[in-house]
């Protein structure tokens, strides 16, 4: 038994958006330590996409209808065959199936061609949210239906348990800490909360995972990621503006983005895309 | 080709010298990465290995250190990688974090990772507070963690706070 490659992709996108995101404080990290644990977050989490992608390219190559459905990815095929960077690579912006919340820079809402600087309080936010939201998935995972799902879910869990206790330990720290610290703080969980509904609005996808067994009903675990957000942020003298949630979802699940992914794939993507052939 | 228990001795054999490419003190048998060696469906020898974080940047140089050591000893085989059972510091011999520890390193102090799913909503911060890790250089218990994540994803920073001396934890996974 095989989870649906949609779902696969979710979780694919979904970790390999947010790593490339987290990459970008490779060199650029407030302090050394906290560089190298960014750097190997991300190391974490492209290794579970790669696991995933390569998982959902062994179903494309098994199975003709899919194969022509993913004949349009031409790239980084080895023997015509698809292969995890095909995956990774090829594929557009509105073939993504991360979170919205993945993609979004690493600093608050801002107006026209207002820029702004990293703020790594929003960085902090979003691994703790994402985190908090990944260590339930990956748990339930571990008795997917789909064995190397099952596998893989076993391995990212441990990997995301640390990350968890990353992220909790400096939203404390920032929550509990300066005034500026703790504005900042408060900021970035008052615009990222809102993304995180999207969470419990499972796409197409996710839904027949969740009804064939290989995939989780993500609604049954809102309660649980309530509970693991809220000891934290009440520790982290943090206050919760989002519920009830109201106005618009996030859509980025079911493949309509926010602007940024496009910015963010032409990075991650340009090299790959101006030589096709190339290995490494 | 007919395979022998003696021609997968002779693989054994081959890879049996091959060492972490992060961590040279310690064999991919010690370190729990060399998980079988078997006969595949074609006849061809099998070496199963299991990647230990899933973005280890090391796994890719062990797979090449294998094909290269068969390569080298005449000997036809295969790597396979395998997902399941998930690796775990669990598997590291007591020798091996003997090792560890000789090489500067201090060995994961198992018990610290929740053992079962349902330890996951208890490790948010409380449970997860660094354990006592005893210096691999002078053995003092008195020293503290500077960083969650060190010089590789499978290691935290430490100092010792008696010889002052910094160094690598190996976390459990």
């Amino acid at each position: 038994m095989k989870a649906p490659v949609d779902y696969l992709f979710h979780l694919a996108d979904s970790a390999l958006v947010l790593g490339q995101r987290n990459a970008e404080w490779c060199g650029h990290g407030p302090i050394l330590e906290e560089d190298l644990a960014l750097a190997n977050n991300s190391l974490d989490l492209i290794g579970q996409a790669r696991l995933l992608y390569q998982h959902a390219a062994d179903q494309i190559n098994g199975d003709a209808a899919l194969a022509q459905r993913f004949a349009h990815l031409q790239g980084a095929r080895q023997d015509g065959r698809v292969t995890e960077d095909t995956l990774a690579y090829f594929r557009d912006t509105a073939e993504f199936r991360n979170h919205t919340l993945m993609e979004l820079p690493h600093h608050g809402p801002l107006v026209g061609y207002a820029v702004s600087e990293r703020d790594y309080a929003v960085t902090i936010a979003r691994n703790f949210l994402v985190s908090a939201l990944m260590v339930l998935v990956w748990d339930r995972l571990q008795s997917s239906r789909d064995a190397q799902l099952a596998g893989i879910a076993a391995k990212s869990l441990k990997e995301v348990r640390y990350h968890l206790q990353h992220a909790s330990d400096w939203l404390v720290r920032f929550g509990d800490g300066t005034e500026e610290s703790h504005l900042r703080a408060q900021a970035a969980v008052d615009h990222l909360l809102p993304f995180c509904e999207a969470f419990w609005q499972p796409g197409p996808a996710e839904r027949a995972a969740a009804q064939d067994g290989t995939g989780v009903d993500i609604t049954t675990l809102r309660e649980p990621w309530n509970l693991l957000v809220n000891e934290t942020l009440a520790e982290a003298t943090l206050t919760r503006h989002d519920q009830p949630h109201q106005g618009y979802v996030a859509q980025g699940h079911v493949g309509v983005h926010s602007e940024h992914l496009g910015f963010l794939l032409a990075e991650m993507q340009s090299l790959a895309r101006a030589h096709p052939t190339a290995v490494w | 080709m007919e395979m022998t228990e003696a021609s997968l001795r002779a693989v054994a054999l081959a890879v049996a010298h091959l060492a972490d490419p992060e961590i040279p003190v310690i064999s991919l048998g010690e370190l729990g990465i060399l998980r079988d060696i078997r006969t595949g469906a074609d006849g061809v020898p099998e070496v199963v290995i299991t990647p230990t974080y899933s973005g280890c940047p090391a796994m890719g140089q062990i797979e090449d250190d294998i094909v290269a050591a068969l390569r080298a000893a005449g000997l036809p085989g295969r790597v396979v990688t395998q997902l399941s059972p998930a690796w775990t510091t669990d598997w590291m011999s007591e020798a091996a974090k003997e090792k560890l520890r000789a090489y500067g390193i201090a060995p994961p102090q198992c018990g610290s990772q929740p053992a079962s799913a349902t330890g996951v909503l208890q490790f948010s911060r409380h449970a997860a507070k660094p354990v006592d890790v005893p210096c691999p250089q002078c053995g003092s218990h008195h020293t503290t963690q500077t960083a969650p994540f060190g010089s590789t994803a499978c290691k935290a920073l430490y100092r010792c706070l008696d010889c002052l001396e910094p160094f690598d934890y190996f976390k459990p996974y």
